[in-house]
């Protein structure tokens, strides 16, 4: 963390985040918030509650319900100088603000010539495991890590939400800032009083250990922990990486963590094939091949279109600490 | 002169003999920028390019209504004489052309693709209407800091008006009483489907209704008339007033790009039955007739843009490519490693 801060509070997810967009709004008039129900209903997960009164419905945006022009719109708020925080109000209908992100905000420094930029956030609730059903429930981190341009957080602890939220609004360029919905309140952590930033692309060893490096980015990251905690309770010693940077990715902590534990697991939500896990395994076969002890094992949703509604479908669909557990184990005693 | 089926009328609109003769020479100026890229590209000097023949008329008046250092430009892929009538370099024309290292883009964006920071040219895609709801992320921004006597011009095509983006923009700007003008060039033709498969109304105007905001059609050949409603609609954004649709009507007289080819999908006499629209031989026809210009005035104006155009192409073509290692550059603030 960049400053050291005089006290702390504990806070879960939704109260970092909140914290956070609070206190941009209160120090930078230029940002503001757009979105649908972020206003009078205070955004579903009540983040924004009271924003409106306080700050005034110019700058807390209830917008039509149109994905593509949120960001489109906000895009254009940007390149004149705002500091906007676009919301997709669940992560699952970003895909309408496709060609928005893709096409336009991650391409316009570019495109310009450094003559324009895009300082944008646009923040989206995704993940599963909270009975979310097709379309309330599926990560979308893989489609657009393919996009120079673009930044992507994906923090899971509440004083990595407030770090990174506020780098991704002090960035230059256009940020998206995953929310895992179910660690919103079930995550509580200490959180620093006052403005600090962690920097975007820095991974952070949460549990150190010497056998086996675990990486992993969500809701995951503490189910991780958790089974490392359990391994340990036997003398098996691993390491979990929070990734909490998509892209910008960091390199450095992860090849210097496989070349000491010589072991690769890659856990995530998102579904296998071309997933942020192929990109970490072809990453550290081209560089770190020759200090690998074991094949590469990647531990993923499967490859289905999303988790079904029904408990039995979704718990089908989602990794438990268990199998997490047993997933280490095997690959130490590879 | 083309047989014109009624006689243009000649209402000044208070536009002085000065500023009518800006207008003919701006439109002078672009068809004759038109026509160089066909030419370049047809001597295989540069690989593409796109024409606007027909849309000089619109881009000559709406320039004239627009407060060069105060409004902002969010144009389309055909705005080429728009940007020059606004105070963009001609240069900037061939640059983009020839896809030199000085070009806005820095060779990167395909021609007719302009931005420029300093005169409020916003960047764009090739995206139909993507652009359109970052003229009303704009449009918000001036709103939001109470900078009246500002507005937005945003342009976009009779095809644009098909994509959800652009619903959603006339929407949100409409809702919010924006500072912004839509002006749509429809030219009837979208690449190759005309209008009657684009739209089941009319005229674009017919959209303004479901979204509240006026809507004001213009022979955009004209572009005095042009230049009095975009006049209105700018002034009316500046005040306070909300958006207004414009829909000005042209005919594109060339294939959609120096790749496309129109003797597939229209007849060689639709373009002939246009012809009396084409805006330049037009309005230079009506300056003859009121004695703004003479014939030999408006001869000498057009040797003198030619000269001008033809020395734009060698100072464009003298410069150098971007270099290979810009292909590396402003991807993102600062210092960039890319993954290789």
């Amino acid at each position: 963390m960049a400053v050291a801060p005089p006290a702390s509070t504990t806070m879960n997810n939704v109260e970092a985040v909140r914290t956070t967009l609070y206190e941009a709004l209160k120090s930078d008039e230029r940002t503001l918030i757009l979105g649908e129900d972020v206003g009078a209903r205070g955004n579903v997960f009540l983040i924004t509650k009271g924003f409106i009164d306080e700050f005034g419905p110019e700058r807390i945006i209830d917008t039509p319900l149109a994905e593509a022009s949120i960001v489109g719109v906000a895009i254009g708020m940007a390149m004149e100088g705002l500091r906007p925080i676009a919301e997709i109000q669940f992560a699952d209908f970003i895909y309408p603000a496709f060609n928005q992100i893709v096409g336009e905000a991650a391409k316009t420094r570019y495109r310009s010539n450094g003559d324009y930029s895009c300082p944008l956030v646009i923040r989206t609730p995704y993940g599963g495991g909270v009975r979310g059903a097709l379309s309330h429930s599926v990560s979308i981190e893989a489609l657009f890590y393919h996009v120079p341009g673009l930044k992507i957080v994906a923090p899971s602890f509440p004083a990595d939400m407030k770090g990174l939220l506020n780098a991704a609004i002090d960035d230059p360029d256009p940020v998206l800032f995953l929310e895992h919905k179910k660690t919103y309140r079930l995550v509580k952590g200490e959180v620093p009083a006052g403005h600090y930033t962690i920097p975007i692309g820095k991974a952070e060893v949460k549990h150190a250990g010497d056998l086996l490096t675990v990486v992993s980015y969500g809701l995951y990251v503490h189910q991780a922990i958790e089974a490392a905690k359990r391994l340990a309770g036997d003398g098996i010693s691993v390491e979990v990486i929070d990734l909490r940077s998509i892209r910008p990715m960091d390199r450095t902590t992860i090849l210097a963590s496989v070349r000491k534990t010589r072991k690769l697991l890659i856990v995530h939500e998102d579904n296998k094939f071309g997933g942020i896990g192929a990109e970490i395994s072809a990453m550290v076969v081209e560089d770190a091949f020759f200090d690998l002890d074991a094949p590469i094992r990647r531990l993923c949703g499967p490859d289905v279109p999303a988790m079904g509604y029904a408990a039995t479908l979704e718990e089908e669909f989602m990794i438990s600490t268990d199998r997490m557990a047993e997933a280490m184990r095997d690959l130490v005693a590879f | 002169m083309a047989k014109a089926i009624s006689k243009p009328a000649f209402e000044r609109h208070g536009l002085s003999d000065d500023q009518l003769r800006w207008m003919l020479r701006n439109m002078y100026l672009q068809r004759m920028l038109d026509n160089r890229g066909f030419q370049l590209n047809r001597q295989g000097k540069i690989p593409f390019a796109t024409g606007s023949e027909g849309h000089e008329g619109i881009h000559a008046g709406a320039a004239l209504a627009f407060a060069r250092g105060r409004d902002l430009l969010v144009p389309y892929y055909r705005d080429m004489g728009l940007c020059i009538g606004i105070g963009m370099p001609p240069l900037q024309v061939l640059l983009s052309m020839f896809a030199r290292a000085q070009d806005v883009s820095g060779g990167r964006q395909f021609p007719n693709h302009y931005s420029n920071h300093s005169l409020g040219i916003l960047s764009i895609s090739s995206i139909i209407a993507a652009h359109c709801p970052h003229a009303v992320g704009a449009a918000y921004a001036l709103k939001l800091r109470k900078q009246s006597g500002r507005a937005v011009l945003c342009t976009f095509g009779d095809g644009s008006t098909s994509e959800g983006e652009w619903h959603e923009s006339v929407n949100f700007a409409s809702i919010h009483k924006l500072p912004i003008v839509f002006l749509c060039e429809n030219n009837e033709w979208a690449i190759s489907t005309p209008r009657e498969q684009q739209m089941a109304v009319a005229n674009v105007v017919d959209k303004a209704p479901a979204y509240g905001l006026p809507g004001r059609r213009v022979d955009g050949s004209d572009p005095i008339r042009t230049y009095a409603v975009m006049k209105e609609a700018l002034e009316r954004a500046r005040s306070g007033g909300g958006p207004t649709l414009v829909e000005a009507t042209c005919y594109r007289f060339l294939s959609h790009t120096t790749d496309d080819d129109d003797r597939t999908y229209r007849t060689r006499e639709e373009i002939e039955r246009h012809r009396h629209l084409d805006p330049v031989p037009r309005f230079e026809a009506l300056l003859v007739e009121r004695g703004v210009v003479t014939s030999d005035e408006a001869s000498a104006m057009k040797r003198d843009v030619l000269a001008e155009v033809n020395a734009l192409t060698d100072e464009a073509e003298a410069l150098p490519y971007p270099a290979p290692a810009e292909l590396y550059t402003h991807v993102y603030e600062g210092a960039y490693e890319p993954w290789l």
